[in-house]
């Protein structure tokens, strides 16, 4: 199916619902599915793609939707980009309609863009029929949506979304109009990550009205939460953390919201607590997907939070730390090295196969021939079905022929009192191939010891996974959605007087 | 007619809407409430009345799907009338409600 059924749809079943538009005047799917026609005939037959370089905006959908209507890729980009390389992607797509906020237009003056709000602006002056309705585009093997890898090794690539993925995702998981009137979703993650974009979809599909945060702030997202009665949101793990900091052991008992949903980057044990905490009544949801894949490929629903937290078993307990169970259309394989699947609870790489699963880039699908794509992420599948990520296989230490995942150790590090964060990584050595290097920033009011930490994992894991060394830092580097930049973090290590210890 | 994923069906007695999610590449009749679908609720007749037998409803959000799965279609607006396809009243599909995860 094609994006532009998907208006339809809209259309015919929340004909006057309110759907978008955080103030008045709200759009219902009537009105949303109108402003779509209309941005189409603007983007048909004049341009190759639409580009869209900006903060959240309440009408963002009427950009991708208007694109796909159109049949041309909808390209968000991310506006905290240098000017070279926003350029650079820009060019990519050559011939596109450049949509931006205002801050950003001012940076790229000399291409032209449209701000978005004039855009809009612009369509509501047209006559629909004077300019003639264009026919919906059908096919849903073109590319829907681009999505830029954030590139912290290389030049971006652009990872490509069929119609036929995003609507095999949205079919799968969600019920459509399952959502009822009152609902209403906390949109806070950017629109150029894969969440921003499936956050989007998924809560259209369900009829769940859409609340735009322009920018992400702990105190803005609480106030918007309460002031705009939102039943739903999905925050990244760095989000997560400041809201439960801003709370400040606040009990949230009377908050509207019922689900809470988080993913796209390892959370910590201890935040997840914490969140459980502050917000008593409400449902946690922890998924785990990749851009390659359209978004969500497994969740760790509310019930299983809830019994993590109050089960005695170590077991049950640690199934806080995992990312549940994978979703019913999705087919998952655990591999070893030599590509053969491995036992329950022995890690290995991760296989995916399924309708929704892209594998692919501009110029290049990674899908083998039976379809499955190797995700680069490590994990295991313990006897009941439960994933555990245990990060990318790339960042994988080899330390005198032994393979550590920098993640064991980080989870070791981040229990032990006054860690905040902690950060894995392997440094080159003469001795073992590889040693272990770790950076942890410390929580306020206390003071790490090195020493102590090291005893610590000493006592947890074993000998010849407990860093060599333990440094510590006042922060660590973070990609915008809260991916640790290990890269970044072992090369200022790397840079250190010829790597060596200090 | 040949129905294509996308293809709209509204039905000419009731308030029903559906989307073609999987089809077969064959002619075929759908009825809903016993009558043949429309393409545009303005065409619709006030006055006629659903079929015996074919008044089992059609609810929001739901599949609808053939014995031989070979069809799939998705109720966009509850109705009175059932859903069948050369004759066969369809079924619903029954999925697992997931959580809501973004």
């Amino acid at each position: 199916m094609h994006l532009s059924s998907f208006v339809e749809m809209v259309e015919s079943g929340f004909d006057d619902r309110a759907l978008l538009g955080d103030q008045n005047p709200r759009l219902t799917g009537t009105d949303f599915g109108f402003l779509v026609r209309l941005g189409a005939t603007q983007v048909h037959n004049k341009y190759a793609s639409v580009i869209y370089i900006g903060e959240n905006h309440p009408l963002l959908p009427v950009a991708l939707f208007a694109a796909a209507w159109a049949g041309v890729p909808f390209v968000p980009i991310n506006y905290r980009l240098e000017d070279r390389q926003l350029r650079s992607l820009i060019e990519r797509y050559p011939n596109s309609l450049v949509l931006t906020d205002l801050s950003t237009a001012a940076r790229l003056e000399s291409l032209s863009p449209l701000i978005f709000d004039e855009w809009l602006r612009e369509l509501s002056n047209i006559d629909l029929e004077d300019v003639g309705p264009i026919e919906p585009a059908e096919n849903d093997d073109d590319v829907a949506v681009v999505l830029f890898t954030s590139g912290t090794t290389s030049e971006p690539k652009s990872a490509l979304l069929r119609h036929r993925h995003l609507m095999a995702y949205l079919l799968g998981s969600v019920e459509f109009g399952s959502a009822d009137d009152s609902e209403a979703v906390l949109v806070s993650v950017p629109p150029y990550h894969v969440a921003g974009i499936a956050n989007m979809l998924s809560n259209l599909f369900s009829g769940r009205r859409l609340v735009y945060l322009t920018s992400f702030s702990a105190q803005e997202w609480l106030s918007k939460v309460a002031e705009e009665k939102v039943t739903h949101a999905m925050v990244v793990p760095t989000m997560l953390a400041r809201i439960v900091e801003e709370l400040d052991g606040e009990v949230m008992a009377t908050s509207t919201l019922r689900t809470l949903s988080y993913g796209g980057a390892k959370v910590s044990e201890r935040v997840i607590r914490q969140a459980l905490q502050a917000f008593p009544n409400t449902g946690f949801v922890n998924a785990y997907g990749l851009t390659e894949t359209a978004s969500t490929i497994a969740v760790l629903g509310p019930e299983d939070h809830r019994e993590a937290l109050s089960s005695d078993d170590p077991m049950i307990q640690r199934r806080l730390s995992s990312v549940g169970q994978v979703l019913p259309m999705i087919e998952i394989e655990i591999r070893n090295e030599h590509e053969q699947l491995v036992a329950a609870g022995e890690s290995g790489l991760i296989y995916l196969r399924g309708e929704q699963v892209s594998g692919e880039y501009a110029g290049v699908n990674l899908l083998d021939s039976d379809g499955w794509f190797c995700t680069r992420d490590q994990g295991s599948i313990d006897e009941d079905g439960y994933l555990y990520i245990e990060g990318r296989v790339d960042d994988t230490i080899i330390r005198g022929g032994e393979n550590i995942a920098p993640a064991e150790i980080e989870e070791v590090l981040l229990a032990q009192p006054g860690v905040a964060e902690a950060c894995v990584v392997g440094l080159p050595d003469d001795e073992w191939g590889q040693r272990i290097v770790a950076v942890v920033v410390q929580q306020g009011g206390h003071i790490l010891e090195p020493n102590d930490l090291q005893d610590a994992v000493r006592k947890v894991l074993r000998g010849s996974k407990t860093p060599e060394e333990i440094m510590v830092r006042d922060s660590l580097p973070h990609t915008e959605t809260g991916k640790m930049l290990r890269r970044v973090v072992q090369s200022e290590l790397l840079a250190r007087k010829g790597g060596t210890t200090t | 007619m040949i129905l294509k994923p996308g293809a709209r069906l509204i039905s000419a007695v009731c308030t029903a809407e559906l989307m073609t999610v999987k089809a077969p590449k064959t002619e075929l009749e759908v009825t809903i409430g016993g009558v043949a679908t429309i393409s545009s609720a303005a065409a619709r007749d006030a006055s006629a009345a659903i079929v015996a037998g074919h008044d089992g409803g059609t609810l929001m959000g739901k599949r609808y799907v053939d014995e031989a799965d070979t069809i799939e279609l998705l109720c966009t607006k509850a109705g009175t009338g059932a859903v069948a396809v050369n004759g066969e009243l369809l079924q619903l599909k029954e999925a697992k409600a997931l959580p809501a995860s973004d």
